[in-house]
């Protein structure tokens, strides 16, 4: 564990939003019945948040739950618990047709913080990203450029966004350059 | 000539001059001035030549409809072909070329063309260059295409930036007039969300031109206060210098926003392409002039009468003196009113129409203007400059009643609704007989998803008479559109504007009625491609009668214009040599985008560095600074080889091959996919997918499998373990990770949905290492952790646990014959363990190797790689891979088409070994020759190689390919022709030429 390194390491630029590469993050795919009482039930044990809705994201604290389709959730915990989580969600849903996988390593997650940021967003993914549509909470898997990210808006008012972790400099310099000072669109 | 009036300019700034060069020549101009303006304030008339005779052309027009003064703009990375001077805005340092001309603008050897139009006419390439065939590639297409295109191609890279934006809006409104500014008020109002764009850099379009009046003030005051007021309703954003582009499916609009166009030294985005989702689109597009048909009418001088008012009242610039007016309608007296109150001469009125005009046309009889009814322009005299007009009756043939001198024509040949939005998506026009003009058709808006219009044309754009039909056109388009948009529009008037008693507009097709062909052949109808009324004329005689076909074969609207000032006119003419009524013609198909956008824009963000995301393995720094010679992998980058200093590529290759065969080779293999299944169903899913059986894999073990397609190719090949009771994890090739995965969803989705199986594609999950060769295990051993022994992990096993400090999963398989594992490790640590490993193996000189050894060392063992040995027209039994064809099962994908007679033909070329005769290297895709000629009289063949390397184990040419009963052949030797006519000969050998008994890995 002592020798695991995020893809940029913690890379950071500043334009007119502030793009920051935020390190390694814990994440298990869940793929199963979103509606069974017992995979809510697992989900909530271990994370202490429920199953959210379609194209939203929950969170308390350090861990969060991303609808992402149908039949799956991304479960979001601090990445020194991801492989205990793993095991006990795991273990919760013994019986049951369901799949539990940490793809935490799979992924580069970034914040993207400052009143900009769904101007630099807006540049990039096809999404309403205005403020009476993109609103606290909601989550969305799209495109961000030519690679496949999924974006959440926090309560903070910062976005965070994961990308496969092959892509992360991409991820980065298309964002950099999207923020690049004095090309504020002036529209959201 | 052309001048700088005193007065005027409501667009200049005067305080502030700029320097600009035109034709390396210094000029001056102010902010606020177009290219065109500033050209013509500097006496420039003559800007461009035209494309087909290299005429002498002038600027017509003053806005985006200008087919004449196009120009290279800028220089280097900047550097721009076919910039309209009409659209251009003036900034200091601007550096222009006119185009088309050789050796100089003012004498252009071209224009030979011109004086051999009488053998040039309509059709003249499709004529001329029909036969003999082999002549066109090697001798008329080569001339042709370096006469052909205006602007130069730019040479360097593009040195600026572009980004697209995504908006999501209720209305989308396109033009920023005072149709644009009421329709955004009046929708606004209603609280919807309201984009408002404008092309030009100023609100208002004509009307504060004109002399409109509203609501009793001045256009410009209106304008002001309506945009004050939109600027304080949140819901709406309003944009200039950005073009409503095009209109597509589904409420979705493309708008070009020319960012930094007008000040080129900002570090921005050049050009920024808005992709909007609009509920409802307002097209308040405006409208443009036509040009009357009269003989020289493209001799430079010779501009539409609006933007002949446009120069004088925007940028106090007057074309000439003496500028003589011809219309059709009253509003072209606007234009002589205009340059009168300027001072200038207005030698002529010259109205078409046998009545005359209305309360305008007495306004200029007051002023002291001579106006003449019933009459027209005979010829233009002058060749580079107009000198004067001949005057005839309209109604005649052209006889000269009298010759004016003047040094500048204005001409009004009614207006046309700028419909092109409008139809983009499929909206229908009508023909207006009263305005002699197509509009929208009401009737037949382009339709939404849901069949319901979605673009609401107004003001003059959708055939509103004056100012004060426009705005209550315009704000009865606000009000749909937001009644549409589930919005309540505010019960308040639309302003009214002032109008004037207008007589009816008469159309005048050619000037004059009766004219000859030798004046028909001088009647410009479009300027750019040198296309004239005669042209059009001929293509109707020579059967063309589908507008269509006589646009292509007179090229009349195929320029850069598209047709603007052209389309109407020529359709018109044909019309009339057909006998046929206008609508029955109908007009050429409108396509976005309305003008010409940069490909930057369409291409955003992705230039340079970011043209497409490269992905990277969490070891690719190392291989940056380790010599690393890249190939690409679909999006992956793999290293080719390592080189170290002084080594060639083929040495590097040569090198790794050796170290792993004798001691000790490291790969990164993280790229190879790693898809989880699982689930109850998931043993007889995989079974479905691979052609061996996979449910009977015991948990710990390993099997390789293939992948074929319905139809029975080979598709994909791969390791697969079983993880657990019902998990296993399917390892698939580089390229094939995220098909194989969308390939499982599919049939899963849509055949088996009831089968109980979910995947992951996990790929990017672990780093995977092999570490092979003879040194192998005590290397690993070294790091310790897990029993890697003979007994403790054999071949075709996997284990997961500690090595060294890392989480590992380790898979005893090899696909290069020696000993070997390869182990997945979290990607976050997999550099760590990569540099651990090399820590390691440093004693045994572990030496990281490339996708090409990886090669060489697979085929010396005879194993097959996908897109080498396959490539889609291949199936296992093709390989010899029937082993791995599992006889137990009912079925697996491919199954039943592997049993069609064409997959059973025993002459199907099948995989051998081939070895040449003389240890040479055979060419990759080299084919073996039979005896005789094919039906098409070509050699017949009976074989092709598939791969091949020089095998540095062997020290000989190694390589496997398709022979026709290859198995059945051994020893045989057959002829590889290669392309210098030689011949290689090789024999037929086993595919496998190394360690054949597999005593390497047995260990």
């Amino acid at each position: 564990m002592s020798n695991a390194v995020s893809a940029l390491q913690g890379a950071t630029s500043k334009g007119f939003a502030q793009v920051t590469e935020a390190g390694l993050r814990g994440m298990i795919t869940l793929r199963g019945d979103l509606a069974s009482p017992k995979l809510k039930k697992a989900v909530k044990s271990v994370t202490g948040v429920s199953v959210p809705s379609p194209r939203e994201c929950s969170s308390a604290g350090d861990k969060a739950v991303a609808w992402m389709s149908p039949d799956e959730v991304l479960v979001m915990v601090p990445y020194a618990d991801v492989v205990d989580a793993t095991v006990r969600l795991a273990k919760a849903l013994e019986g049951e047709h369901a799949l539990v996988v940490n793809v935490s390593d799979a992924r580069a997650v970034f914040t993207l913080e400052g009143e900009g940021a769904r101007e630099v967003l807006a540049k990039l993914s096809p999404v309403d990203l205005s403020r009476e549509a993109f609103t606290t909470g909601m989550f969305r898997r799209t495109r961000l450029a030519q690679a496949a990210v999924a974006f959440w808006l926090r309560d903070d008012g910062t976005f965070e966004l994961v990308c496969f972790r092959s892509e992360a400099q991409y991820v980065f310099d298309v964002q950099s350059m999207s923020a690049k000072t004095g090309s504020e669109v002036g529209y959201l | 000539m052309s001048t700088r009036l005193s007065t005027g300019g409501r667009l200049l700034n005067k305080s502030s001059q700029i320097s600009f060069q035109f034709n390396g020549k210094q000029m001056r101009g102010f902010q606020g001035d177009t290219l065109a303006s500033a050209l013509l304030a500097n006496d420039q008339m003559l800007m461009g030549r035209s494309f087909k005779y290299h005429r002498p052309r002038g600027v017509v027009a003053s806005g985006a409809e200008e087919p004449n003064g196009l120009v290279n703009l800028g220089k280097g990375g900047e550097f721009e072909p076919n910039a309209r001077v009409t659209t251009t805005e003036l900034f200091d340092g601007l550096t222009a070329e006119s185009q088309n001309h050789w050796p100089s603008l003012e004498f252009d050897v071209g224009v030979i063309n011109n004086y051999a139009s009488r053998v040039m006419p309509a059709g003249f390439y499709y004529k001329t260059f029909m036969a003999p065939a082999p002549a066109w590639k090697h001798v008329f297409e080569p001339i042709i295409r370096r006469a052909a295109g205006l602007g130069r191609a730019p040479k360097d890279r593009d040195a600026d930036r572009y980004e697209h934006f995504y908006a999501f809006v209720d209305v989308l409104i396109i033009g920023g007039g005072i149709a644009g500014l009421q329709a955004a008020k009046a929708a606004g109002e209603a609280g919807a969300k309201v984009l408002l764009v404008e092309q030009t850099a100023h609100w208002g379009g004509r009307a504060p031109v004109d002399g409109v009046e509203i609501d009793g003030k001045p256009a410009d005051d209106w304008v002001s206060d309506t945009l004050q007021h939109l600027e304080k309703m949140k819901n709406v954003s309003i944009r200039t210098r950005m073009m409503g582009a095009g209109i597509y499916d589904h409420g979705y609009a493309l708008a070009y926003e020319r960012v930094t166009d007008h000040a080129p030294s900002q570090d921005l985005p050049r050009h920024r392409l808005w992709r909007i989702r609009a509920g409802q689109i307002i097209t308040a597009t405006g409208a443009i002039e036509r040009p009357l048909a009269f003989a020289g009418n493209d001799i430079p001088g010779v501009m539409l009468a609006s933007a002949v008012r446009d120069y004088a009242t925007n940028w106090a610039v007057s074309p000439g003196d003496r500028t003589v007016v011809v219309t059709n309608n009253d509003d072209a007296y606007r234009t002589a009113i205009t340059l009168k109150e300027s001072g200038l001469e207005i030698p002529v009125i010259l109205d078409a129409r046998p009545d005359g005009g209305g309360e305008l046309a007495d306004e200029a009889r007051a002023l002291g203007i001579r106006v003449e009814s019933g009459k027209a322009i005979a010829k233009v005299k002058g060749a580079k400059r107009v000198t004067g007009v001949e005057i005839c009756a309209q109604a005649g043939e052209g006889n000269t009643l009298e010759t004016i001198d003047c040094d500048a024509v204005a001409m009004s040949g009614g207006w046309s609704p700028v419909v092109h939005l409008w139809s983009h998506c499929g909206g229908k026009l009508v023909w207006d007989e009263d305005q002699a003009h197509f509009r929208p058709n009401p009737e037949a808006a382009p339709k939404g998803a849901r069949g319901e219009a979605f673009v609401i044309p107004a003001g003059i754009a959708n055939g509103a008479l004056d100012s004060a039909a426009v705005l209550a056109d315009a704000d009865r388009a606000g009000k749909d559109a937001a009644t549409r948009t589930d919005h309540n529009p505010r019960k308040l008037a639309a302003p009214k504007a002032n109008s004037v008693e207008e007589a009816p507009m008469q159309p005048v097709w050619k000037m004059p009625h009766g004219a000859g062909y030798k004046l028909r052949s001088k009647m410009w109808l479009d300027y750019q491609n040198d296309v004239k009324v005669s042209d059009v004329q001929l293509a109707a005689q020579e059967g063309y009668e589908s507008v269509e076909h006589t646009k292509r074969y007179t090229t009349i609207g195929m320029a850069t214009d598209q047709g603007k000032l052209s389309n109407i006119n020529g359709l018109a003419i044909l019309a009339d040599s057909l006998n046929a009524p206008i609508p029955a013609v109908g007009t050429t198909t409108f396509r976005p985008p309305y003008t010409p956008i940069s490909m930057g824009s369409i291409g955003g963000e992705a230039s340079g560095e970011l043209f497409q995301p490269i992905n990277k393995t969490p070891l690719h720094a190392w291989g940056e600074e380790n010599g690393a010679f890249w190939e690409p992998v679909g999006h992956w980058r793999r290293a080719y080889c390592y080189q170290r200093s002084g080594e060639t590529v083929e040495q590097a290759v040569h090198r790794e091959v050796k170290a792993t065969r004798t001691s000790l080779g490291l790969l990164d293999a993280s790229t190879l996919g790693k898809i989880i299944v699982k689930g109850p169903d998931a043993g007889k899913f995989l079974d479905m997918m691979y052609t061996n059986m996979m449910s009977n894999l015991k948990p710990g073990k390993c099997r390789y499998g293939l992948m074929c397609t319905e139809n029975g190719f080979l598709s994909d090949d791969g390791v697969v373990a079983r993880i657990d009771d019902d998990t296993w994890l399917c390892h698939t090739t580089t390229g094939g990770a995220a098909s194989v995965h969308g390939h499982m969803e599919e049939w899963l989705q849509t055949e088996w949905w009831d089968w109980k199986v979910y995947t992951v594609n996990a790929t990017e999950q672990y780093g995977q290492i092999a570490v092979v060769g003879p040194n192998a295990r005590k290397v690993l051993e070294k790091l310790g952790g897990m029993d890697l022994s003979k007994e403790g992990l054999a071949f075709m096993e996997w284990k997961e646990g500690k090595i060294g400090a890392f989480d590992a999963r380790v898979f005893r398989i090899s696909f290069s014959g020696e000993l070997s594992y390869e182990i997945a490790v979290p990607t976050s640590q997999t550099r760590a363990f990569w540099d651990a490993l090399h820590a390691a193996g440093a004693e045994f000189d572990a030496t990281a190797y490339g996708t090409e050894a990886l090669h060489i060392l697979r085929a010396e063992k005879g194993f097959i790689m996908m897109g080498d040995e396959t490539d889609g027209t291949i199936i296992p039994q093709d390989l010899g891979l029937n082993w791995a064809l599992s006889k137990k099962k009912d079925d697996y994908l491919g199954k039943r088409a592997q049993q069609r007679e064409h997959m059973t033909d025993p002459n199907r070329w099948q995989l051998v070994g081939l070895e040449t005769v003389d240890g040479s290297t055979l060419p990759d895709g080299a084919y073996a020759v039979a005896n005789g000629l094919n039906a098409n009289g070509q050699r017949n063949t009976q074989g092709r190689v598939t791969s091949t390397y020089y095998s540095p184990t062997l020290d000989k040419g190694i390589a496997m390919g398709l022979v026709l009963n290859g198995p059945d052949r051994m020893g045989e030797v057959i002829d590889f022709p290669k392309l210098d006519g030689s011949i290689m000969q090789a024999k037929i050998v086993s595919p496998v030429f190394y360690d054949a008994e597999g005593e390497k890995q047995n260990v």
